[in-house]
């Protein structure tokens, strides 16, 4: 049988999410925010949370997330996207409430924000996009940024004398009594979407449970902003990233039933 | 005993020629396509070894502008 007769069949094993359009994306090549939004709706359908799911998305390349998505989504200053979340959930607890947020965005100017969202336990969810550097603004260093890392403000490497150390949110994020599930992820192969797909799914149905407050980090490149090919930036992450950010689940209240890595 | 094929179909104009469905498509069934770029400027990619395919779905599921549709026939 050849091509054309397969496709006639129509028998689809994949394809792009329903819910997400077919307006083209702004992301550069191989930005892992792509990914990640499929994820999200995929899950979304999956979970037929299509009419009643509200995504907050603050500054950041992902602020132009509702072009892309077919569910509500509303825009929060730059890193006040839990409180907005909050505000949202408290107010129409039936919905599914998350929040999608970058390191500059969640590990520097909404620290507060999401720290006390976190420890308070608002039923929501923080999709936390990790790529160590500010992608928007031209990667000028953030928070997350790797030890020796160098970006357009740190030109000579990230130095802990000058520039402190890395933060580790999630793992501060997993000490706090609000906190149900923290976990941290990445979408590099496939066997590690379909973990941080499962994961995604974990959050969203605690977020519905009332449970706490979830925490999904996906370790993410930014091909531009590190100056590097995609599949280079992958294998970059890889063999950087990780080290300092570890992938697994740190923190899940219901530790018997579930597991990402399983 | 079922054999397994599949076809890919590619979004030419929405992909970027970002190159990760090549590298994920364990048939190296996937190639940028030569000296040509799509209606925004980019390089994409094409399916030029399409008797290979096997419908894994690897391409579709790592590319971030959900270009690719893969489809898989048993028989
Ligand atoms: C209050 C405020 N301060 C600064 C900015 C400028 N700004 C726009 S995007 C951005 C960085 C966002 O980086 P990150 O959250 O890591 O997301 P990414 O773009 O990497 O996905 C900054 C600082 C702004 N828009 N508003």
């Amino acid at each position: 049988m050849n091509r054309e007769e397969i496709i006639e069949r129509g028998e689809i094993v994949y394809r792009k999410p329903t819910l997400m359009n077919d307006q083209h994306m702004h992301y550069c090549p191989g930005c892992s925010h792509g990914v990640v939004h499929k994820l999200v709706v995929e899950v979304i359908e999956e979970m037929g949370l299509a009419e009643k799911s509200i995504g907050v998305c603050p500054v950041g390349c992902a602020v132009f997330l509702y072009n892309y998505l077919d569910i509500d989504v509303q825009e929060a200053a730059h890193g006040r996207a839990p409180a907005v979340a909050t505000a949202i959930k408290r107010l129409w607890p039936d919905r599914l409430v998350f929040t999608y947020q970058g390191d500059g965005d969640l590990a520097c100017i909404g620290t507060a924000e999401t720290i006390h969202a976190l420890n308070r336990g608002e039923s929501i969810t923080v999709i936390f996009i990790n790529n160590a550097i500010y992608g928007m603004t031209g990667g000028q260093m953030a928070p997350t940024t790797l030890e020796g890392m160098k970006t357009s403000t740190c030109p000579y490497g990230r130095t802990p004398e000058l520039h402190g150390f890395p933060l580790h949110i999630t793992e501060i994020a997993a000490t706090l009594q609000g906190t149900a599930y923290v976990t941290r992820q990445s979408v590099h192969t496939v066997a590690a979407i379909r973990k941080a797909k499962k994961a995604i799914r974990h959050a969203f149905e605690n977020s519905m449970q009332g449970k706490g407050s979830n925490l999904v980090e996906i370790v993410s490149t930014c091909s531009s902003g590190w100056k590097m090919s995609p599949v280079k930036a992958n294998q970059w992450m890889e063999e950087h990233m990780f080290a300092y950010y570890p992938l697994g689940d740190l923190k899940d209240v219901d530790q018997s039933v579930f597991h990402a890595d399983k | 005993m079922s054999k397994i094929s599949g076809a890919v179909e590619i979004d030419t104009q929405r992909c970027k020629g970002c190159l990760l469905c090549v590298e994920a498509c364990p048939k190296n069934v996937l190639e940028p396509a030569k000296n040509k770029v799509n209606a925004r400027g980019y390089g994409y990619v094409l399916a030029v070894r399409e008797e290979e395919c096997i419908g894994c779905a690897s391409c579709g599921i790592v590319c971030p502008d959900g270009c690719i549709t893969v489809y898989r026939l048993k028989e």
